[in-house]
């Protein structure tokens, strides 16, 4: 006997995270899922966008590994609230991580999200955290053609960021076959171009955050509901 | 190796449908694949397998369907492999991707008890 069963594998998960944006979306949240391979330099990205931000401003981080703290201590120095989350062996977070990650904190005074997913390019693309965007980082070490090799996460995501691009005369990356590989599997997408060493782009990749920031959650300036 | 955690999620589904038909036999999983979900299909077999392993009970057979790349038309509503740069239908530039990330079950062929 055949039974028909129209509904997602990972439903329960994704219920989870449907809950979440729910919440975050009313709370006046915006919540970021940084995906992109070990070394890319998402926890450097998330270092000088935290450096860059007026102390006491409402931002929280939630930061993944299988292994160790390395990355919420390096986190911790700029003096907002940070948690790790250790998944002891499985290579991606999941809404549910997060869920508990929250625990304890008042996330209704928060302004800002930001979750920095297990370096991977491959699992993180089939959770949904319960983010409002997925940004891919990858870095000018990694070779133009990681996005044409994982188009589901490049997929998905809302932002591109390139980083290490410092180093661009010492490495044989191709920016143009680059920003062709990114259009290739997702024509129109963001794409940001920066250094986390010399600096360079971060004010465009802080201006995009602030813009989709104020476009999810609504002005700032105007009172909340 | 995220096809081990997805693996687990299908069994646990598995198990609550079958539920429902209690002394029933799963035989086999109908699943919808998109090439875009990131997810390989030979590891979800292997993975799928490998948690019946020492069951005493075989696997299902986990039947998959490849979802290809789709785009949506956004003036006509034709849907299109994503390769084209038009809607072949009408001619617009204006699409958005439609299929091709899916990761769901289809469904589930099931062997109930011997009346008798």
């Amino acid at each position: 006997m055949r039974v028909e069963l129209e509904r997602k594998v990972l439903s329960e998960n994704d219920q989870i995270a449907a809950r979440l944006r729910e919440g975050f979306r009313r709370k006046g949240v915006f919540s970021l899922n940084l995906i992109g391979s070990p070394g890319a330099g998402k926890t450097a990205l998330l270092e000088r966008t935290l450096a860059a931000f007026p102390a006491g401003r409402p931002v929280a981080v939630l930061t993944g590994d299988i292994q160790t703290d390395n990355d919420a201590r390096r986190l911790a120095r700029y003096g907002f609230p940070v948690r790790q989350i250790t998944t002891g062996g499985a290579c991606h977070l999941d809404a549910s991580m997060v869920e508990r990650g929250l625990g304890g904190w008042d996330t209704d005074a928060l302004d800002l999200l930001l979750i920095e997913n297990v370096g991977n390019l491959v699992c993180p693309s089939s959770y949904d955290l319960g983010e409002h965007a997925k940004v891919v980082v990858m870095s000018v070490t990694e070779g133009e053609d990681k996005p044409l090799k994982y188009p589901a996460t490049f997929f998905k995501a809302a932002l591109v960021v390139l980083n290490k691009i410092d180093l661009l005369p010492y490495v044989p990356f191709d920016l143009d076959a680059a920003r062709k590989n990114v259009a290739q599997v997702r024509p129109g997408i963001e794409m940001v171009e920066l250094s986390c060493t010399t600096g360079a782009g971060l004010d465009v990749w802080l201006r995009w955050l602030e813009r989709r920031a104020v476009e999810t959650s609504g002005n700032p300036e105007a009172p909340r509901p | 190796m995220h096809e081990m955690s997805i693996a687990a999620s299908i069994l646990e589904a598995v198990e609550i449908e079958a539920g429902r038909h209690p002394g029933a036999r799963v035989l086999e999983v109908g699943l919808r694949i998109g090439e875009w979900a990131g997810v390989d299909p030979e590891a979800l077999r292997f993975c799928f397998e490998a948690m019946h392993a020492g069951s005493g009970n075989a696997a299902p057979v986990l039947h998959i369907e490849i979802m290809p790349r789709t785009d949506r038309c956004l003036s006509c509503g034709a849907t299109f492999p994503a390769a084209a740069q038009s809607c072949p239908q009408c001619g617009a530039s204006q699409t958005t991707p439609a299929g091709g990330t899916e990761l769901e079950f289809a469904y589930l062929e099931i062997e109930e008890p011997d009346a008798s």
